[in-house]
């Protein structure tokens, strides 16, 4: 799709309209919100469907639904057919060497949880793992309560004051008893990609497995796991124009090698008796019980979706919004931005106000957007703050949702203020 | 059910409120009128959690009558709480109990302040404040 064509505001220096998404019709979701009054600045959290994604889903229950790997039957195959293809194309949109490092989990916090608990073994006391201040509580718990059961250390990595992880700091602390290191590629909170090149060549120097929380990451551009030289990457469906129930998790053959399985039951193994059993290695021997299927087959509409798009448009697009929004918000007395976001989302607080009224009144206004502490609460408290508000966009959005965010946060400040 | 006189006028304003702007103004009125709590008293005992907003809540006894105080660091909330005290301070124990508070939230036009989700302040007060009352004998 050439956008220039469809959107002149892009081909021009001077914005002679307002910026548009030519792709907004195509997500029912957000147009059946704002016929009713409201606008959705909350993808960050869950992102709206494309009318193919509800097609898909649709088209699997109303053209008769069967369990996968495990029936020889018409209906069986055809399920586990699509079922597979959605594997085949996650790889392809993560640039995954094999279709079969691709494991489907409930959500990214289950696949967080499946690493901490089949690598659990991997760990002796005093070992190491290293995360960043900024991980939501996903990718933050599971190796924590790890620690905990496995006496091991949790080194928290800090950031710098522009919101990055502090490489000079990360190379005093990442050391010979590191075992593991996490850490996520875009902040939920602070909208900046983070320095993983540099922080993962670190781990990899100790010899650490290394872990990427790719959730708000993998929405915005294309992401190449080999590339990026990452043991596991880590994100969700929901969150990429999919369903939810659905959690991708990647690993690199070597490391999955490493894990023990951890949920039982279902078509995971290769020979049961009473006594004792033998498993499936990656993927299905991760794949413990009926999986989402409908889920899994309708994230490969989404997939489909979003290959047929221009990226350069939609990253064009992204930015320009981006740009209007963190303009917007500097423009405003007292408005202060939590770090430096370079994509995707602003989180802010404003100078005298209580982040909790001000979402009452963007909400009684219709404005979705979200506030508190975004699932990363030693995060807000390492700032300082009890929360912020966070404005979150997806490429659905365009210049008149922005406008009405700001007209209500004129508002809500002038009541407030 | 008896419906104390400051409760009745409370009802009075907020049934002629006209849109949220409106709404909003009355409600940061009655929370300004709150008494702030003492330092002691905006301890972790008292406390509620799972709210996004710092909220307090005390019990106080006296022969069968049952008194609460409360205070958020939110302004919004600390209207809802101006409300929530106006409607049950002054009841004797077993009229506290049967008392509809969702039901109030809703004759106020409120009602979208008690939503399920689990950083909701005043869904969190007042499962304390049932708490303390199922505790209280």
């Amino acid at each position: 799709m050439d956008i220039a064509a469809l959107n002149p505001s892009y081909g021009l220096d001077c914005l002679p309209m307002p910026i548009q998404s030519p792709w907004r019709a195509d997500f029912p979701g957000i147009l059946a919100l704002e016929a009713e009054g409201q606008t959705y600045l909350d993808s960050a959290a869950t992102a709206q469907k494309p009318q193919a994604m509800l097609d898909a889903l649709l088209g699997y229950y109303a053209g008769g639904a069967a369990n996968v790997h495990r029936a020889q039957h018409v209906p069986g195959e055809r399920a586990t057919r699509a079922f597979e293809a959605t594997r085949e194309q996650v790889a392809r949109w993560l640039n995954a060497a094999d279709a079969q490092q691709i494991i489907f989990t409930r959500s990214a916090t289950e696949a967080f949880n499946l690493l901490a608990y089949g690598l659990e073994q991997q760990f002796q006391p005093g070992d190491e793992i290293v995360i960043s201040a900024l991980e939501h509580h996903a990718n933050l718990l599971p190796w924590q309560q790890l620690a905990l059961r496995r006496q091991l250390k949790l080194v928290v990595l800090p950031l710098d004051s522009h919101g990055l992880i502090d490489l000079a700091q990360a190379a005093q602390l990442i050391g010979p008893r590191t075992r593991l290191l996490t850490a996520s590629q875009l902040s939920n909170v602070l909208g900046s990609w983070q320095p993983l090149a540099s922080l993962l060549a670190l781990a990899q120097a100790q010899g650490a497995l290394t872990v990427v929380d790719g959730s708000q990451g993998v929405v915005h551009g294309r992401h190449d796991v080999q590339a990026l030289g990452c043991d596991f990457y880590v994100c969700s469906s929901h969150k990429l124009y999919g369903p939810d129930g659905v959690g991708l998790l990647y690993g690199r053959t070597h490391a999955l090698e490493q894990l023990a399985h951890w949920q039982f039951g279902g078509e995971m193994l290769l020979h049961t008796d009473y006594r004792s059993a033998s498993f499936r290695p990656a993927s299905l021997g991760f794949e413990a019980g009926t999986p989402p299927i409908a889920a899994v087959i309708a994230l490969g509409a989404s997939l489909d979706y979003l290959t047929s798009l221009d990226a350069r448009a939609v990253s064009a697009h992204e930015a320009a919004l981006h740009t209007e929004l963190l303009s917007g918000l500097q423009q405003r007395q007292g408005v202060h931005l939590l770090g430096t976001p370079n994509v995707a989302l602003a989180s802010f607080v404003v100078e005298g106000v209580h982040h909790a009224d001000l979402a009452h009144l963007l909400s009684e206004q219709g404005i979705a957007v979200r506030a508190g502490h975004h699932c990363a609460m030693p995060l807000l408290q390492g700032l300082g703050l009890n929360g912020a508000l966070r404005v979150s966009l997806g490429l659905y959005n365009d210049a008149a949702d922005l406008q009405r965010f700001f007209s209500a946060l004129d508002q809500a400040l002038e009541l407030l203020q | 059910m008896s419906l104390p006189a400051s409760a009745q006028a409370a009802l009075d304003s907020f049934s002629a409120c006209q849109g949220w702007e409106q709404r909003a103004r009355l409600l940061m009125q009655w929370g300004d009128q709150l008494t702030p709590l003492s330092d002691s008293e905006r301890g972790e005992d008292n406390r509620v959690s799972g709210c996004e907003s710092q909220v307090w809540l005390l019990i106080e006894a006296t022969g069968q009558y049952r008194q609460f105080r409360a205070y958020s660091d939110a302004r919004l909330l600390r209207g809802l709480l101006a409300l929530l005290l106006v409607r049950v301070n002054g009841l004797p124990l077993t009229e506290l109990q049967q008392l509809d508070l969702p039901d109030w939230f809703a004759q106020l036009g409120l009602a979208r302040n008690l939503s399920p989700s689990r950083s909701n302040g005043l869904q969190a007060v007042l499962t304390r404040m049932q708490q303390l009352l199922a505790s209280d004998d």
